[in-house]
Order: C-alpha cells, then sequence, then structure tokens
C-alpha cells in the first residue's frame, strides 16, 4: 500500500446524502477477476446512460472531477452493501481522501484497507467546503479548488488560510503513515510466524502435507 | 501466549497449537495448516498478491480446485464467459505461485470439500481454511475449518497466518437410539430445526454422542458441512478409529511410522474431562423420523409425514411474518401434507452428499424403479473419485436406467452458478445445504433432504418416506 503523509489534491464535490455502494460500483460489475480496474465503473449509473454514453446532468460531466484525488461529499457515505469493491473503485478512480460528516462502518473499514483515508467533519465545516468549492468554481480539468490533507498533523488546509483539524484512530494513522495494509502489518510478525513454523515443523519430513502441526501435549 | 490453564475443549487444544501470536483483548494471529482455493473467491486474491509484489508463503500448504461454476454435461464446453474466465485464471495463477491445482482432467477434481477429505489433505488437529463458507465439513476429521473471505484469502496466501478472535464453544451432545432409517442429513436437519438457523452463531460447535461416534466419515462430513447453517463458525468431530481407518494410505497422509506417531497425536484430540463449553444443547434422536424443508431457511423443516405449519402458530410476530413469506414463495398452503407436495426437479449432489455412501444409498432406494414421468432428476457425484468408483459399482447404470441424469462432478445446481439451474415457481428436492430464496434458480422452490428422500421423491414424484418405499408399501 502506498503511505499516505501529507497529501495535496484537486477535491471533486459529490453534494448528496446517503449514497450507497450499489450507486458507488453498481452490481453489474462485481463479476471481474481482477481487483483493479474498478475506477471506470465508479458512479456508473450516474456518470452514464444506459447505453454507455455520458451524462452531461451528471455533476461530473463538466469535467469537474477529472484529476480529483479528494472526495467532498454528505452524510452517511458507503452505506448498504458490504462490497469491498466501492473501496476499490474510489482508490482506481484517484481518490485517496475522502470528506465527509459521516461514513458507513463497513466502508469506512474498507477504505483504510485499500489506503484511502476516510475523515468525518463536523458538518459545519463541510458545508463551509462546499461554498469554497462553489465559489471558486468547478469547471474544467485543469482548474478547480484544492486542498492538503496533512495525517502526520491531523489538519486539512489551503493556500487561503483555511485549517480544520481532525480526529482519526492512532493505528490506522500509523499504518497509512507507512503505508501498511493488514498483511504489510502481519508481515512484521515474519520472526514469530517463521519461529513459529520452525518450532512445529513435523519430526520428520513426510511427503507433502503431512506436516500437520503435531504439537497437541 | 495467552493459554488456558486445566481441562480444554478440543477446539481450545487446536487453537493454542496454532497460536503465532496473542495478546490480551486482540485477536490472535493463528497459523493455517491447510489452504483451500477455488476459482469464485481467489482471483482478486492473487492479482493482490501481484500488485503488492508478494509470493504465497507456503504453496505447499495450498491446493486449488475448481468445482463453483464448471459445467456438468460437458465440463469442457463453458459457454459462461466469466465462469470460463474464473478457471483461465486460477490455472494461470497456480502456475504462476506454484500451486498443487486439480484442473479439469485431473482425476483429484471435485467439489473442495470433498476432495480435501479425499486426497487426506484434511487431517485431524490442522487449521483448515477456504474461501468458501462450508469449509466446515472437513471438521468431521477433529479440524478446525471455517470459511474465510477474498481479503483474508489473500492474507493467508501471503503468510500463512489469519488474524482471529477465539470462538465461543459449544457441544451439541447426539444422544438416543437412532432409527435405521434416519439418515446424519435428517438429524442435522432436525438439530437446526427444533434450536433455530442462529443457534451456533460466533461458536465452535462441537457434536459428540454415541450417535455420532457410531457415523462413519461420510455422515459426519454431512453434519459439519451444515454446522453453518446453524450460524456456528465452525462444526467439529474429535477423531477416533473411524478416522484414522478412514485417513490410512490416503495420499497426503503419512504412511507407516509416521502414521503411527500422527495417530498417537490425534489420541490427545478430545475435550478433557471436566472441560467446559459456553454451550450445551443436548439431541435425542429415537423418535426421529425423515426430515423435509418447507420453507426458505434450513431450519424450517419436518417430517416427512408431518404438515406444512400454520403461521398462527409461531410464537412471535417476526416468526409469523417469515412463515407466512416463505409459505408464499414456497408455493404452498398452511396445513398441507408434506406427502402432497408434488416436485418437478430433483438433485442429489453438492458438499452435503454427494460422497460415495450418499450415492450408495440413493442409488438403494432407484434400483429396479424408474423416476416419475415428467421429474427431471440429476445425480451430481461430488468428485472424480466418487463418480469413478460409483462406476465401477455400477450405481451410474443403476441411475441411469432409471432415467437421473448422470453428470461431471461439481458445485453444479446446489447454487447455479453453471447452467444448472431450478425454473422458476419449480420444485426440486435437493440434497444440497440451503434453500434460501433464488438459491437454484430466480423463483427457484428448494426443499432439502437427504440422499434417500431425494431418490424416493423421484420415483414418487413427490415427498414420501424412503423407508416406507424400502418397504414396498408405496406404489409410485
Ligand atoms: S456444493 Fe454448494 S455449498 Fe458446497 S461448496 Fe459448492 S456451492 Fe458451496
Amino acid at each position: 500500500m502506498e503511505p499516505l503523509r501529507r497529501h495535496r489534491g484537486k477535491v471533486a464535490v459529490l453534494d448528496r446524502l446517503n449514497v450507497d455502494t450499489d450507486q458507488i460500483i453498481p452490481k453489474q460489475f462485481l463479476k471481474r477477476v481482477e481487483r483493479s480496474g474498478f475506477g471506470q465503473f465508479l458512479f456508473y449509473d450516474w456518470r452514464f446512460h444506459a447505453d454507455g454514453t455520458p451524462n452531461p446532468q451528471f455533476e461530473w460531466g463538466n469535467g469537474s472531477a477529472d484529476g480529483a484525488s479528494i472526495l467532498l461529499t454528505g452524510e452517511n457515505f458507503g452505506c448498504g452493501s458490504s462490497r469491498e469493491h466501492a473501496a476499490w473503485a474510489l482508490s482506481d478512480f484517484g481518490f485517496r481522501v475522502i470528506l465527509a460528516p459521516s461514513f458507513a462502518d463497513i466502508f469506512f473499514n474498507n477504505c483504510f484497507k485499500n489506503g484511502v483515508l476516510p475523515i468525518a467533519l463536523p458538518k459545519e465545516t463541510v458545508d463551509r467546503l462546499f461554498a469554497q468549492v462553489k465559489a471558486a468554481g468547478d469547471g474544467g480539468q485543469d482548474s478547480g479548488y484544492a486542498l492538503t490533507v496533512d495525517l502526520e498533523q491531523q489538519t486539512i488546509y489551503n493556500d487561503n488560510g483555511l485549517e480544520v483539524s481532525f480526529d482519526v484512530d492512532p493505528f490506522r494513522r500509523k499504518c497509512l503513515l507507512e503505508g501498511l495494509d493488514d498483511i504489510g502489518l502481519t508481515m512484521q510478525w515474519e520472526d514469530r510466524i517463521a519461529e513459529f513454523e520452525k518450532k512445529y515443523a513435523p519430526r520428520e519430513r513426510y511427503e507433502l502435507f503431512s506436516n500437520c502441526y503435531l504439537n497437541f501435549e | 501466549m495467552l493459554q488456558k490453564t486445566g481441562p480444554k475443549t478440543l477446539v481450545e487444544k487446536i487453537w493454542e497449537a496454532h497460536q503465532v501470536a496473542s495478546e490480551e483483548g486482540k485477536p490472535d494471529l493463528l497459523y493455517i495448516d491447510l489452504h483451500l482455493v477455488h476459482e469464485v473467491t481467489s482471483p482478486q486474491a492473487f492479482e493482490g498478491l501481484r500488485l503488492a509484489g508478494r509470493k504465497v508463503r507456503r504453496p505447499d500448504l495450498t491446493y486449488a480446485t475448481m468445482d463453483h461454476n464448471v459445467p456438468t454435461d460437458n465440463p469442457f464446453v463453458v459457454n459462461d464467459p466469466i465462469a470460463a474466465k474464473q478457471i483461465a485464471v486460477l490455472e494461470e495463477n497456480c502456475k504462476e505461485f506454484a500451486i498443487d491445482l486439480a484442473d479439469l482432467n485431473s482425476s483429484a477434481q471435485g467439489i473442495v470439500h470433498v476432495i480435501g477429505p479425499e486426497l487426506g489433505l484434511t487431517q485431524p488437529g490442522k487449521t483448515i481454511v477456504c474461501g468458501d463458507s462450508h469449509t466446515s465439513t472437513h471438521g468431521a476429521f477433529g479440524a478446525l475449518a471455517f470459511g474465510i473471505g477474498t481479503s483474508e484469502v489473500e492474507h493467508v496466501l501471503a503468510t500463512q497466518c489469519l488474524w482471529q478472535s477465539k470462538p465461543k464453544t459449544m457441544q451439541v451432545n447426539i444422544v438416543g437410539e437412532r432409527p435405521h432409517s434416519v439418515s446424519a442429513k435428517d438429524i442435522v436437519l432436525g438439530v437446526i430445526a427444533a434450536n433455530g438457523i442462529g443457534f451456533g452463531t460466533g461458536h465452535v460447535i462441537e457434536f459428540t454422542g454415541d450417535v455420532i461416534r457410531s457415523m462413519t466419515m461420510e455422515e459426519r462430513m454431512t453434519v459439519c458441512n451444515m454446522s453453518i447453517e446453524a450460524g456456528a463458525r465452525a462444526g467439529l468431530v474429535a477423531p477416533d478409529e473411524t478416522t484414522f481407518a478412514y485417513l490410512e494410505g490416503r495420499r497426503f497422509v503419512p504412511s507407516g511410522d509416521a502414521f503411527e506417531f500422527a495417530k498417537e497425536k490425534w489420541r490427545t484430540l478430545r475435550t478433557d474431562e471436566g472441560a467446559t463449553y459456553d454451550k450445551e444443547i443436548v439431541f435425542d434422536v429415537t423418535a426421529m423420523k425423515e426430515q423435509v424443508t418447507w420453507g426458505t431457511n434450513p431450519g424450517m423443516g419436518t417430517d416427512v409425514d408431518g404438515r406444512v405449519p400454520y403461521p398462527e402458530e409461531m410464537e412471535s410476530e417476526s416468526a409469523r411474518r417469515a412463515t407466512a413469506s416463505a409459505i408464499a414463495y414456497m408455493g404452498l398452503e398452511p396445513g398441507m401434507r408434506i406427502q402432497d407436495i408434488e416436485i418437478q426437479h430433483v438433485f442429489i449432489g453438492s458438499c452435503t452428499n454427494a460422497r460415495i455412501e450418499d450415492l450408495r444409498m440413493a442409488a438403494s432406494i432407484v434400483r429396479g424403479r424408474t423416476v416419475k414421468p415428467g421429474v427431471r432428476a440429476l445425480v451430481v457425484p461430488g468428485s472424480k473419485q466418487v463418480k469413478l468408483q460409483a462406476e465401477a459399482e455400477g450405481l451410474d447404470e443403476v441411475f441411469k436406467s432409471a432415467g437421473f441424469e448422470w453428470r461431471e462432478p461439481g458445485c453444479s445446481m446446489c447454487l447455479g452458478m453453471n447452467p444448472d439451474i431450478v425454473p422458476e415457481g419449480e420444485r426440486c428436492a435437493s440434497t444440497s445445504n440451503r434453500n434460501f430464496e433464488g438459491r437454484q434458480g430466480r423463483g427457484a422452490r428448494t426443499h432439502l433432504v437427504s440422499p434417500a428422500m431425494a431418490a424416493a421423491a423421484a420415483i414418487a414424484g413427490r415427498f414420501v418416506s424412503a423407508k416406507a418405499m424400502l418397504e414396498e408399501s408405496i406404489v409410485s
């Protein structure tokens, strides 16, 4: 997993409540054999018409989310089905940080597992950010409103004097700062695992698979 | 290492033997002895490894097969492009990561929970995982075996370990005089019907008692297979001479002195005198009859000479509602006799009941009889080995001449991921483990039964007692 320390990026706005994981990644895209490549299907049913042509009516239809890596959205983001594909899709699309007043539990966990930092901010702060992004005018690929998210300092700021602090679970913060996913974390126990394997190794080396761990006294 | 002192249950012994790390208030890091892999829940896990540049830590403790969506008429013609892709991707992944694979050409191929025991991969005292909930089947050998999700599959591939919190333990003591006509499937359906589908939640069940002791390994597998339908994390049975006799001589089981040594160790795998479980249940089989489910979860079942319940009879409002909606989905009438339910499909297969004993039992009913016209009946052996054995015994002829289709091994109509599905509104007597809405196809109606009962239903076109049929008191 790529570490996340201080991240500066363009903000995409999705001013909606209760965006569920079925919207984030519709079920017709779950039958893939890969974990990557889901970004193209992010919010598919909103971004595209049934015939696959882009929907200019959608709030990102004017390219306002192109190149964005921070998502600013409404309450209870990520509710519904537990599919990890939702986090995969957001991450693959390029998002590293999601700002919202609140998140659904499982989705919140899945984000951390996939190197995405979800930050729950007070509603007023989110509203203030919504207003600032709008004021900045959100058209076009290269323009847009940028924020810096500093995970080390636990602050979010911009060039115009905005600065807010946020909370994050210390353990998860550490994982993100060091780029450790669950597997990476377990790998830090490598010595113990190797020691276990040595100690519990079979008395003799039988054929394949007979090295069941016969330590039951 | 946090370990218990004093008498221990079987689960605690296996658990403690596999603790790589444990700290107060945190899950334990548990070593995994055997990781079984199949085509549906593994592709993203392998891809994750590749993206992170990781390897499979112990390919020698990993074994793969393909079962969930292989077609069973001709497995080499896979029409569904996604199924074909998953099969091809598993082949590539196994090659890249040096994992043994029982592919479609292999004589070892079959349903993952059938081939593990058959090959002797499943052994007492092991921790066994697979990206599939019915991994509990392997508990029949006194292994701690449970299903995991795709992220965990990746975790085990990379580290051979899993973070797990210690489960609660439960004893289900099966006692009484087992009637000859009552199969292991009837017993486990009976236990779930009596105690509710959630009774095992958060627990690992140890099945004990004389009835379990006198069961064959096949029967114990059927019981453990369905412990997941009771909500349990796993189910197991302490190993004994029956277990050892089954294992001796199998491909991955040590032989000679090594086997004797292993046996000595395995004998210590039982719950100590004086050890206590978090929960205990006693179930008496003496008055049991053959079972048929009428509803949309495995706990909604009754005796073959029973009736569909009246929702009003249920104790709670939520149970009344659940009963009414299950009856509606199943297209039944409250109070109707189970024996009056007519079926159009019969499926003898799945990891619950597609082993050789199951097929022998079904064949003993079918022999010399014919499938009722209008009924489509399928036998899908659990593995290539089962199929070959059955053919050597002539069971395929018994089934075919009675009008059954004789298929290639796979999960088939258990979950309808391959083309074997039950059409909307039609009814199937099935030896599988789940009768949820839509499980065997959209709108399909599933009744769970034993292999003998499924065979009898195929002949009669409705549910009848297999015992009565054997005694020839039923004219179809
Ligand atoms: S037979 Fe059915 S329950 Fe068993 S592994 Fe296959 S799909 Fe799952």
